[in-house]
């Protein structure tokens, strides 16, 4: 007992300050120095980052270890250990992150030209050509289905909210979180099951990509006007109730304007989560090369499916077809981060305060 | 017996909303229950029509491939995924400052709105190759496990590299996820522990995992979901064969059902075109167990824990 308490408390002294980012840059630099030293020995005259990295880290990682439990004792030495190792965990997530953004963005402006948003693919070989035709069909698509999952998802919010006691609304919830999780790809083939009945096999309409969308964009647009309905206080409700106003106006004008600021902000998060879907797509609206204007008749570009199909169908030109490709992977994602800072500043800046 | 309770007006307006608000809950049930239903629909000729040249063996012997590649490559994912999701949530909402922690809550955010075909496009033009040179040394050095054997692929379009797109994919839903019941902990029971002398480790062990556990295993349950139906990473990453087969190095992988249909679809014609469906909604139903199951791990945390 004696010696387990004098193991568990021995070295009572604290490290100091500035002893571990020290020991950090020079572990890394002695690693990069061990890496240049081969590389010079050896044939290959470029260094590898990635040992760099892993031996540097991994250096510092036991040194850091061995110095702390002899001075500080186990149960900080530890501690200091699991800090490393949930920084490590959380620098390398960002390793993607940054990879992606860079690649995107230096490979995505040789073609972020005028050209690209001003033609369409038609009788484009090679290079040139543009993504006006998916741009269009985007835009549509993303808009009808908009139209479709608002007013759909906001009532059936309000119902859970407003409304729904017992066995019915406890099933809804339980199935919109359980909506939430079915695949792009099912809901491509929902459409298509669905206009195969009216229209005959081999069906393809941009109408058909709304509705796939739609149906991966009604659960987060129910989930989000929830939270929102029900931060709104109760207060509010109860005074319009004294005041005799029936409960329908109530929600109407009372509950819907406080929390309009972050449905609108749900919204613009639910429209970004669709808008990049590329699986339903290809498979009900397809790939054309040709504008097309007209959601209730054939084949219909999207943007997301332009980046797959110039990808996919690389034409004799390949650097030409592959520049459209980040290009249109440049584009998405910028209407992505937009989507998403808008819907930031709309509730940051129109959300009630209190 | 007379009813001495005032009666309540039934306002028409009340009426008319209130039966519209129903209506666009219960479409919930009633779409999902189409959904399965169409696509069953859709299905039965592939079952009953002529037989299809691709699945000459019949319709399981054709699916199982593609299960076992749906879920290998979710289950390789979500391995790397689940504790680097917790690393970050841990970081986010324990270690960071938490003006930091804010904008870095922010960052991930980030990474779960990117669309997938541009982790597609990512995945095969910039991450394969890059991973092309680790999978010789892994070939070379811990061949003999049975996962890493087998002829390297030249391309690193391979099933580990499609499992870490998919982790890297399933990481910021997990990780927000994670982040959220983290920061759920009850503060006095963080202030106890830090009270009676223990370090931030030995805090974290003792109020925040034992609180957050069931968190962790519905967000990785989720992150599965996720992973199951990813279509676009995954078709364009995997170079896929007809097989089943655990290595994850070499150029023949078993695909996933959602990428074969994202390859075969637009080129389908006939019974082949209700086959492709009939795996759909095997992958539909899939997803929905595994969907429910974490759905009813969390419900039932929420009702013990009193939080949310």
């Amino acid at each position: 007992m004696t010696t387990q308490l004098n193991s568990s408390f021995r070295g009572t002294q604290d490290l100091p300050k500035w002893l571990s980012p020290t020991l950090l840059v020079s572990f890394f630099l002695a690693s990069f120095g061990l890496q240049v030293l081969i590389a010079s020995n050896s044939d290959s005259a470029e260094i590898n980052f990635i040992p760099v990295a892993i031996f540097g880290l991994l250096g510092f990682t036991v040194a850091i270890y061995v110095i702390s439990r002899v001075i500080e004792g186990v149960r900080k030495a530890t501690d200091r250990l699991v800090t490393i190792m949930v920084s490590t965990a959380f620098s390398l997530a960002l390793i993607p992150l940054l990879s992606l953004a860079y690649t995107v963005a230096t490979k995505g402006v040789a073609r972020f030209d005028a050209e690209f948003f001003t033609f369409s693919m038609r009788n484009v070989v090679g290079e040139g050509g543009g993504a006006l035709h998916a741009i269009i069909g985007t835009i549509e698509i993303t808009g009808i289905a908009t139209l479709i999952s608002v007013p759909i998802g906001i009532m059936a919010a309000i119902y859970l909210v407003e409304y729904g006691r017992g066995t019915i609304a406890r099933l809804v919830t339980f199935f919109v979180d359980v909506m939430t999780g079915v695949p792009s790809i099912v809901a491509g083939l929902f459409a298509y099951a669905l206009f195969v009945i009216f229209f005959g096999p081999g069906v393809r309409m941009g109408l058909g990509g709304a509705i796939a969308l739609s149906l991966l964009m009604i659960p987060v647009v129910i989930r989000a006007t929830e939270e929102m309905l029900k931060i709104v206080p109760n207060e509010l409700r109860e005074a319009a109730y004294a005041l005799g106003v029936p409960k329908w106006l109530t929600v109407l004008k009372v509950v819907l304007p406080t929390s309009l600021a972050g449905i609108a902000t749900g919204i613009m998060i639910a429209i970004a989560r669709v808008i990049g879907e590329t699986a339903p797509l290809l498979l009900i609206a397809g790939f054309t090369a040709s504008m097309n204007y007209n959601p209730l008749d054939e084949r219909m570009m999207t943007l997301p499916v332009f980046v797959y199909t110039s990808y996919a169908n690389q034409g004799v030109d390949m650097q030409a077809y592959l520049d459209r490709a980040w290009a249109g992977a440049l584009t998405l994602m910028l209407i992505v981060m937009v989507l998403n800072l808008v819907a930031r500043l709309i509730s940051k800046y129109f959300s009630p305060k209190g | 017996m007379t009813d001495t309770k005032p009666k309540a007006v039934r306002r028409l307006g009340d009426i008319v909303f209130a039966n519209l608000a129903f209506f666009a809950g219960v479409s919930i049930l009633a779409t999902l229950a189409t959904v399965a239903a169409f696509l069953f629909a859709q299905s039965v000729p592939a079952f009953t029509g002529p037989p299809i040249d691709a699945a000459s063996e019949g319709f399981f012997s054709y699916v199982l491939p593609f299960v076992f590649g749906t879920v290998y490559a979710s289950v390789i994912g979500l391995a790397i995924a689940t504790p680097l999701a917790v690393g970050i949530a841990l970081y986010i909402s324990h270690f960071a400052n938490r003006r930091f922690a804010q904008i870095l809550g922010y960052a991930v955010d980030l990474l779960a709105a990117i669309p997938s075909v541009v982790y597609g496009l990512w995945g095969i033009l910039v991450l394969a190759p890059f991973l092309s040179p680790t999978f010789n040394w892994l070939n070379a050095n811990l061949g003999w496990i049975p996962m890493f054997a087998g002829q390297v692929s030249a391309t690193g379009r391979t099933m580990l590299t499609v499992g870490i797109v998919l982790a890297i994919m399933v990481l910021p839903i997990m990780a927000a996820l994670i982040r959220e019941i983290f920061l759920q902990t009850p503060r006095l029971h963080e202030e106890a522990a830090l009270a009676l002398g223990a370090t931030r480790w030995e805090m974290i062990k003792m109020a925040v995992l034992p609180f957050g556990r069931p968190g962790i295993i519905s967000a990785a349950m989720l992150g599965l979901g996720r992973a199951l139906g990813e279509t676009m990473a995954v078709a364009m990453v995997l170079s896929p064969a007809a097989v089943v087969s655990f290595a994850v190095l070499t150029s023949t992988n078993s695909n996933t059902i959602a990428a074969n249909i994202a390859l075969q679809f637009p080129e389908a014609g006939g019974n082949y075109t209700n086959l492709l469906i009939a795996t759909g909604l095997v992958l539909f139903a899939i997803t929905m167990v595994v969907n429910m199951i974490a759905r009813w791990v969390i419900s039932r945390r929420a009702e013990f824990s009193g939080a949310n």
